[in-house]
């Protein structure tokens, strides 16, 4: 302290120099709003599992039916009820679009003789057998235990055709090996009974049994076949392609004989025996060439026999557009009704409240019916649109108008009055960024409700989306109902699918709002 | 008295939404055109002349042969004037058109006959659902962040979300198909309260309440556990409280007061029920009735259960905001 007076020169230094300013950077990366919420959404466990399923849904109904060989207006009832099967799992005993079965000799030795009559003919290397690989096993109770493989129950059928046709059934044998003509009968050697005369399935000779078909079994158990054989040179079907082992013109008593595979019927037109399975792939690969290669159903088949995969896809795609567009359409107007009634309140916003809430008294039931009645003429798609509009935007107002109330007498806002900004600018340049979060949030909530709603209309069958190449999820569901007992695979898939779907857009829902709640900014510690 | 008037406020305002609805509803059902269907054995006729002498249509003309060929439309506000005379003089809300098991009957009566299924099955689920979502609520508050938390939590959030066309298919293949333990239809006839119909009620119960099970026990656990660590707690405990005085004295009480208006809005929207489970469950109730004159195009049907329809919802909210101001004592309503 005593020698302060005399404090030598060069001690002094510029303040300058020491670089005191206080206005430090930021070393820390600023937080947006938008990277806060990103963060807290990423915290949540679940909510970026739901988002991922999501993702994949979606990414299914996109992807899925540009993939599949079908269309959701391709059917077959031959392949009705089929069940599902994946190439992967061909050699286990899951997924394989078999069914087990445990029944009795007779009602076995049918299925039996089916796949028997293709041992040894072309069909054989691509084992079309119904009874899966002929394997069976007898339980204790003397009963055949199988599995039954639902893509070849249908086994052969007559069918008539055309001469050319015939003729062009035999170049795709003769090129492919394929065997897809199989010896026919006689009218007289078909079973007697109704229902099973123009089943194709019965070749061999048959007895009647107190009102049902059953199989002559020589002392082997093995069945007789009936074919309709002929002299050489007598020969009614024209017929110049593969024929099936054993009989190449066999002989006996001194003649040559040979099986007839094609009936003759008035008109040039023949009635032949096919292998359903083999004329599927002839008639798609070769008749009408639209990139279906071989009957294929990794989800199965409905009733009528549509691809289950390629339905469910589309359906999903289009629940997925048309909740995203209603979602879309109702923000808009949600956001201009909420703001005219945020911004100007008084008399004006006591009108409006009041006609939402009569609006949103309305049962949606009531709404959609009216249109029903009143447009009958036009698509259901658009009749659905317009109903969940109607009433669907009053929460999205109801948001915005709560948001305007909140910000429209801040000071920002009201700076922006007195520097002269019109009622628009301030509304819609101002004040409405602020609401858009929780817009958004809301919007992620509205969409499976949407998704929902429409798979309860389309299963009460109040609206029926089916139409050329569109169905829906419900449609599906509603489709498949019936048959729950027998083949619970077809409505298994869709309400597996609209299972995942509602959770996973709960729990993304959710997270969403969390989110976008910036007080819980570090709550969760 | 200024409960009074804020209830009474209410009524009339959830009146005028009412009427306003419906009268909407009626002028665009009259709108539509009126086409009677039947096959040869239906004599035509019978409807006509049952519609004009409701004044739904007038001058009507013939053919040769007695059949009437062309009408006309009364105004539709004269008709609604008419309409209104007829339900509250005599008690008549038109006749069924075209549903068979009703036609040319009165549609009250149809309603009536439809009510009982709907209703029961409604009580049963709530009778079943109530209690124990308040029951696993209140445990999983207890026990929150324990196993048992994460269980009945995880159970509720899946039940919540999938919707419920999937658990009662669920419900049908499992509990009716594989397992036998119900039938797969309910039993037919009007023997409602007997043990076997009872027994056929339950699948369509179960669908219906394990969706109110999940809703309550996620509203009852969010509440308690609110209150729980509210400080009046800690006061409650610091006093000599045990735990167990504490959460049934204190804590459950205070939760009950926003659970228990939903609990009372339940019972009303008893008799609206399912249309999903009315479908899948094939119940002769008020939903299917609806459905069948929504495909069919009955109107005077689709009239009066679009009306109770409106009315079930528009009460039911109602009585939850009215009754807050009743239970809680810290709402006052309608006071300034």
């Amino acid at each position: 302290m005593e020698n302060i007076k005399d404090i030598p020169q060069e001690k002094f230094t510029f303040v300058g120099d020491k670089n005191l300013s206080h206005d430090v950077k930021l070393e820390t990366k600023p937080r947006s709003y938008l990277r806060d919420a990103f963060g807290r959404f990423c915290k949540n466990k679940g909510s970026v599992v739901a988002a991922c399923i999501i993702i994949i849904l979606v990414l299914f109904a996109i992807i899925t039916p540009w993939c599949t060989q079908y269309k959701v207006s391709d059917e077959d009832v031959n392949f009705g009820f089929t069940k599902p099967k994946l190439h992967l799992f061909e050699n286990t005993n899951f997924w394989d679009g078999c069914t087990e079965k445990t029944e009795s000799y007779q009602n076995y030795v049918y299925y039996y003789a089916i796949g028997n009559e293709l041992i040894g003919t072309a069909s054989e290397s691509s084992a079309h057998f119904v009874i899966k690989n002929q394997e069976y096993t007898i339980t204790e109770n003397n009963l055949y235990k199988y599995r039954l493989d639902s893509y070849h129950t249908t086994g052969t059928i007559y069918k008539q055709i055309d001469s050319k046709t015939y003729q062009l059934l035999q170049q795709y044998q003769n090129e492919t090996n394929r065997q897809v003509l199989y010896p026919t009968l006689r009218l007289k050697d078909r079973p007697t009974t109704i229902q099973d005369s123009n089943n194709a399935n019965y070749y061999y000779q048959t007895k009647m049994v107190s009102g049902k078909t059953v199989p002559v079994l020589d002392e082997n158990g093995n069945v007789i076949p009936a074919y309709w054989t002929v002299v050489d040179g007598e020969q009614p079907d024209n017929y110049n392609s593969i024929r099936i082992e054993g009989e190449n013109g066999f002989q006996q008593d001194g003649n040559t004989y040979f099986y007839v595979y094609g009936r003759p019927v008035s008109g040039g037109d023949y009635e032949v025996r096919i292998n359903y399975y083999e004329y599927y792939i002839f008639y798609h690969s070769y008749v009408l060439k639209d990139g279906i290669t071989e009957p294929y159903f990794p989800f199965g088949a409905t009733d009528s026999g549509k691809d289950i995969l390629t339905c469910l896809a589309s359906g999903a795609r289009f629940s997925f557009i048309f909740a995203i567009s209603i979602a879309l359409v109702n923000m808009f107007i949600g956001a201009i009704w909420g703001a005219v009634a945020g911004y100007y309140g008084g008399a004006i916003d006591l009108t409006m409240e009041r006609i939402t809430d009569i609006l949103s008294a309305i049962p949606m039931m009531i709404v959609i019916t009216l249109l029903k009645y009143h447009m009958k003429e036009s698509s259901q798609t658009l009749i659905m649109f317009l109903a969940f509009i109607a009433t669907g935007w009053i929460g999205m107002a109801s948001t915005v108008r709560m948001q305007f109330y909140r910000f429209k007498n801040q000071e920002y806002v009201l700076a922006s009055r007195t520097l002269g900004a019109k009622d628009f600018r301030v509304m819609f340049k101002h004040i409405f960024p602020n609401s858009l979060g929780t817009l958004v949030t809301s919007c992620a909530l509205v969409i499976p409700s949407m998704i929902f709603s429409e798979t309860s209309l389309s299963y009460l069958g109040i609206i029926n989306l089916e139409s050329g190449n569109i169905t829906s999820v419900g449609t599906l569901i509603a489709a498949g109902q019936p048959f729950l007992t027998t083949y619970p695979h077809i409505v298994a898939f869709p309400s597996v699918f609209l299972a995942l779907l509602m959770l996973s857009f709960n729990l993304f829902g959710n997270g969403l709002r969390d989110a976008f709640n910036p007080t819980l900014r570090g709550a969760e510690g | 008295m200024y409960m009074f008037k804020y209830v009474l406020k209410r009524l009339c305002l959830m009146l005028i939404c009412f009427a306003v609805i419906m009268v909407m509803c009626f002028v665009l059902i009259k709108m539509l055109p009126i086409v009677v269907e039947g096959g040869a054995s239906v004599d035509k006729n019978k409807f006509y002349f049952e519609l004009e002498a409701r004044r739904y249509i007038q001058n009507l003309q013939y053919d040769g042969s007695g059949n009437v060929i062309a009408f006309d439309n009364v105004p539709v506000l004269e008709q609604l004037g008419l309409y209104l005379k007829r339900i509250f003089m005599d008690g008549d809300f038109g006749i069924g058109m075209k549903i068979s098991e009703y036609r040319n009957k009165p549609v009250w009566d149809a309603f009536v006959s439809r009510l009982p299924p709907t209703v029961l099955i409604n009580v049963y689920s709530s009778v079943i659902g109530v209690p124990i979502g308040l029951g696993l609520g209140i445990l999983a508050a207890l026990k929150k962040n324990t196993w048992i938390d994460h269980v009945i939590s995880t159970g509720v959030i899946v039940l919540i979300s999938v919707p419920s066309i999937v658990y009662a298919l669920l419900i049908l293949y499992v509990l009716c198909f594989k397992w036998q333990l119900f039938p797969l239809r309910m039993d037919a006839g009007t023997d409602y309260l007997s043990w076997s119909m009872f027994k056929s009620m339950m699948p369509a119960t179960l669908s219906l309440c394990l969706g109110s099970i999940a809703g309550y026990a996620r509203f009852t656990r969010a509440e308690l556990t609110e209150v729980l660590t509210s400080e009046f707690m800690l006061l409650a405990r610091t006093k000599g409280l045990t735990r167990g005085q504490a959460t049934v004295r204190h804590a459950l009480r205070n939760s009950m007061v926003p659970i228990f208006p939903s609990i009372l809005s339940e019972f009303v929207a008893v008799l609206s029920g399912s249309l999903i489970i009315e479908q899948m469950f094939s119940i002769p109730g008020v939903g299917r009735l609806y459905l069948d004159s929504i495909n069919y195009m009955d109107y005077d049907f689709f009239m009066l259960l679009s009306g109770f329809y409106c009315l079930v919802g528009l009460a039911a909210g109602i009585i939850v905001d009215i009754s807050y101001g009743f239970i809680d004592p810290r709402i006052r309503m309608g006071a300034r």
